[in-house]
């Protein structure tokens, strides 16, 4: 039991510090990939519901592929054709040696256009949600289409979109874990290494196992407090049981 | 040349003529993984709801616990704990007997999706039961149905309605997810596609392989509509 804690420990002989530092990786992964995801998959929805056939096909298009397909396979298009397309370049624009694409930015992008057509999805439901009237009433008295998007459909967005978006976002951190097989030192990548050479899987995958299931409950604690915020409007919601 | 080399020799890509029948291959790998562990789990976690919403209050808190572990943690996470955490358990597992099992690569995957799947379904299968009036229930008992009748006969036929979408969804989420098994030596589509890759340097596998995978999720998709329109025929106009 002892060597087990110092296996845990931070400092030289223990694991502890690696371990938190892909713990961090993670979760800088995850919120990096957030807004990006986020953003696209509005543009994504707005896509969909567009009024040309030609956009909302490539709308449709875009969310059957990436819904689709499995995140390990998209990390490895994206990582794989970034670095033969960014090296493609670079030598055509007559420079000689290897670019090499950062995991982080690949794994960002990877999840992003993942994250992007399940968000879209839920876009799509809250954008159906709110009632035309609202923006009507918003061009009747004078707003233009942004302002009228901004200042009030986006509020009201985001408060039907927040349950979705909430799931996504669990989602997402739970695929992070994917990162780990480009090599980017994050905490399944760390807890690979732990138990390489310490030969002790239970304890090393039972403990990353443990620090994601941490970072679930978390963000569902989360995520139930801020569904309760911006619920704090709306009578009949705010008192309903969950 | 046989059938499996066609689609590379097609469209002329080398590739995919000379890996084409390894990713066939993979791909029915792939196809008796999830169908395994999918059907398993379902079994699973038909009884898992069950004792969560009727179990009591021990027996309910722990299988909450159980979904609540398997459902927030990477199935990428289990699989490695249960794939290289077995040889840690070794003499343990070759005195019970298990340990042949736990020694296979794909044992291990289909148990780790297996407990994984039934978690997320058991949470579908307990959202559906839940979903069933409470006057269903009373009228039931009231016309003298015992409770093993009243959940075959009368609730868990309503209940299969209303979970039949989400478990269409399951089955996509475990296709795409069992990708992650070619990452513990299995020879899945994702597997064999690696390792073409490897050796031919040539991106075009990967998308033959997103292309085999997206068929997949067609093919269910397809056929979850079909068996929806079936499943709630008297419920559709004319």
């Amino acid at each position: 039991m002892d060597s087990y804690l110092t296996l845990l420990s931070f400092g030289d002989r223990g694991w502890g510090d690696e371990l938190a530092s892909g713990a961090l990786v993670t979760i800088a992964l995850a919120l990096a990939t957030l807004p990006f995801g986020l953003a696209l998959g509005l543009v994504v929805a707005l896509l969909k519901r567009s009024s040309s056939a030609a956009l909302r096909a490539v709308g449709t298009v875009y969310t059957t592929v990436f819904r689709g397909l499995p995140e390990l396979l998209t990390l490895y298009i994206v990582y794989f054709g970034l670095q033969l397309g960014m090296q493609h370049a670079w030598k055509t624009l007559g420079f000689s040696g290897n670019l090499e694409m950062p995991a982080f930015v690949a794994g960002m992008i990877a999840l992003g256009l993942v994250l992007a057509a399940f968000s879209s999805e839920v876009w799509v439901g809250a954008l159906n949600a709110i009632p035309k009237g609202q923006r009507e009433g918003a061009y009747a008295l004078g707003l233009t289409r942004g302002l009228a998007f901004r200042l009030v459909v986006m509020p009201q967005l985001l408060r039907v979109a927040l349950p979705g978006l909430g799931n996504n976002w669990m989602v997402l951190l739970k695929e992070t874990s994917l990162i780990s097989v480009i090599a980017l030192p994050d905490l399944m990548y760390w807890t690979g290494r732990a138990n390489i050479v310490t030969k002790e899987p239970f304890l090393f995958f039972g403990a990353a196992c443990l620090i994601y299931l941490v970072f679930s409950l978390i963000s569902s604690a989360g995520l139930q407090a801020l569904e309760r915020r911006t619920n704090r409007g709306v009578a009949h919601n705010a008192g309903a049981g969950r | 040349m046989t059938w499996c080399e066609v689609p590379g020799w097609l469209i002329g890509n080398e590739a995919i003529a000379n890996y084409g029948c390894r990713m066939f291959g993979g791909l029915a790998v792939t196809l008796q993984l999830v169908a395994i562990s999918v059907s398993l789990g379902a079994a699973m976690a038909l009884l898992l709801a069950l004792v969560r919403l009727y179990g009591g209050k021990v027996a309910s808190t722990l299988v909450g616990g159980y979904t609540t572990f398997f459902r927030g943690t990477p199935l990428l996470c289990q699989l490695y704990l249960v794939y290289y955490g077995a040889g840690q358990f070794r003499p343990f597992l070759t005195d019970i007997g298990l340990w042949t099992l736990f020694r296979d690569a794909f044992f291990c995957a289909a148990f780790t999706f297996t407990l994984n799947t039934a978690a997320y379904q058991a949470e579908i299968f307990r959202g559906a039961i839940q979903s069933v009036g409470r006057g269903q229930w009373e009228a039931a008992r009231a016309l003298g149905l015992h409770w093993r009748g009243i959940l075959r006969h009368i609730i868990l036929p309503q209940a299969a309605m209303v979970a039949l979408r989400p478990l269409g969804n399951e089955l996509v989420i475990m296709v795409k997810s069992s990708a992650v098994a070619s990452l513990v030596t299995i020879f899945d589509l994702m597997g064999t596609t690696r390792l073409a890759f490897a050796r031919s340097f040539d991106l075009t596998v990967y998308l033959f392989a997103a292309v085999l995978y997206l068929c997949i999720v067609e093919v269910i998709r397809r056929t979850w509509d079909v068996a929806e329109r079936r499943l709630t025929r008297h419920l559709q106009a004319g």
